[in-house]
């Protein structure tokens, strides 16, 4: 790892930046500078914070504070989207579904066939990249789900006023959310490498490694992802629906 | 006791009531009309009956029970309700008629299909027309075609002939006659037509979400 050299004055440099954003933001009058100001701290403080747990759970290197630790990035990550999701009822227990199915499948398949160790350096960085692409999935499923039951409430009355099932009303539904949970990783998939190497590739290039190399984890790291999104999206969504309806297959406000 | 009743039902949305009150009964095979100024609580009460929504206070009954009883998609099937202002489902008219079909499991007879577009003065050449491509009058005949490709106990409908001209109008009228003498349809209609109103032996009026009845049958 003889390539990584930050050194603290290289980090403060780059500081200027934010300080470069600032300035905009003011000239600008965009009303930023609180929030950015916050998010500057937060992202100094959270991942010093990260950085030094990982340091001491990868010497520890102990499979029961790895589980802990994958529990915590777990709830952290249900927690999250329900917070996207716009209210809609249940979110927190349907996110903690899908978030939880699709790491275990995902890490399970991982860890079975070796392309993965079950050591703390490989899977809580693992862990942490599934949750968050299934709580973004989740997020975005739940907004889709709220708005579409908004703009086409009507619709679906007409469908159960005739007799549909609730899951037969929302048959539309179900499947633009999910279309939309998806589609910010196709669309990532289909430039991979085009336009941006992504962090993961990146990051293993930086530190030296084998582009050849970088790329087969980057193929696995797109394939999990696709897997990630559409497990999370199809149970969030499959569970999300009848959030909108009461125990008389009716329509909640 | 009436096919379907409703005793002391009252509907609010936060403070404000808006069905007040009503005792209805309808007898099988019967026509009964309701009208009432606009914004007066008909499809909130159309609503409450076909079990779309559910009432603040007291109860719709179904052949003598308490509808909650009823699993409520099976009710709808028997107490079907067109919809003020239908929109059509997919592209074509073919993907209408299915819907019932599909929603429980049955596969589409396509004669039954085309008889039904006969009753309402349309045809085998219209199953496969696009929905975009169909006037307002076609549309909301097909759209009222969706609630009897089964024929259902109870036909609530909801100014189905609202802006048809008299060809439709008439049209509709006589699948609605057709219905009720051959199936013994019971049909709960709400109008703001003139014609159909002067014609109604059994009307009821829709005031402020209070009913009164204005025309019986003793
Ligand atoms: N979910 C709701 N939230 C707030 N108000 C509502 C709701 N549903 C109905 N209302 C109000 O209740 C009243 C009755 O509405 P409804 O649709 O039953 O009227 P209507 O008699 O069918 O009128 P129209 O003849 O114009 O169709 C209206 O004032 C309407 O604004
Ligand atoms: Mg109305």
């Amino acid at each position: 790892m003889h390539n990584l050299i930050v050194s603290n004055t290289a980090l403060a440099l780059t500081g200027v930046f934010v300080l470069f954003a600032l300035w905009i933001g003011y000239k600008q009058d965009l009303g930023i500078a609180k929030s950015l100001i916050v998010a500057t701290i937060r992202c100094v403080v959270q991942l010093f914070i990260v950085g030094y747990v990982l340091k001491y759970v990868f010497k520890i290197d102990n499979w029961l504070l790895t589980i802990c630790l994958i529990l915590i990035i777990i709830f952290n990550g249900a927690y999250n989207a329900k917070g996207r999701s716009n209210g809609l009822k249940d979110s927190f227990k349907i996110s903690l579904t899908a978030i939880v199915t699709s790491t275990i499948v995902i890490l399970l398949v991982l860890v079975l066939d070796g392309s993965v160790k079950f050591i703390p350096s490989q899977i809580i960085p693992l862990t942490g990249m599934i949750v968050s692409n299934s709580m973004v999935a989740m997020g975005l499923c739940f907004r889709t789900m709220s708005s579409m039951f908004k703009d086409r409430r009507s619709q679906v009355m007409e469908m159960l006023a005739l007799g549909a099932t609730p899951m037969m009303a929302s048959k539309n539904i179900i499947r633009d959310s999910i279309k939309t949970g998806l589609q910010p990783t196709i669309d990532t998939a289909k430039t991979v490498g085009l336009v941006a190497l992504p962090g993961m590739m990146s990051g293993m290039i930086f530190a030296g490694a084998d582009p050849v190399l970088a790329i087969k984890y980057q193929i696995m790291v797109t394939f999990m992802l696709l897997g990630i999104t559409s497990i999370s999206s199809i149970i969030g969504c499959y569970m999300g629906y009848k959030s909108f309806f009461n125990r008389y297959a009716q329509l909640i406000k | 006791m009436g096919q379907l009743e409703t005793k002391k039902l009252c509907y609010d949305v936060g403070q404000t009531k808006i069905i007040k009150d009503i005792n209805f009964s309808v007898d099988k095979a019967d026509i009964v009309t309701i009208t009432g100024p606009s914004g007066s609580g008909k499809s909130t009460f159309a609503k409450l009956l076909a079990s779309l929504l559910t009432p603040t206070s007291g109860a719709v009954y179904f052949e003598g029970k308490n509808i909650k009883e009823y699993d409520s998609v099976s009710y709808r099937r028997q107490v079907s309700y067109a919809v003020q202002q239908p929109t059509l489902f997919g592209d074509t008219v073919r993907e209408n008629l299915e819907f019932p079909y599909m929603i429980c499991k049955k596969s589409f007879d396509e004669q039954h299909a085309i008889k039904a577009l006969q009753t309402v003065d349309l045809g085998a050449g219209d199953l496969d027309r696009q929905v975009t491509s169909l006037s307002g009058g076609e549309k909301q005949r097909i759209a009222l075609l969706r609630n009897v490709m089964f024929v259902p106990k109870v036909l609530i409908l909801d100014e189905v002939t609202t802006g048809l001209d008299n060809a439709s109008k008439d049209s509709v009228h006589k699948m609605i006659d057709y219905f009720n003498t051959k199936h013994q349809v019971t049909v709960i209609m709400i109008t703001h037509d003139d014609e159909e109103i002067k014609l109604a032996k059994h009307l009821y009026d829709i005031t402020d979400g209070e009913m009164k009845e204005v025309r019986g049958d003793a």
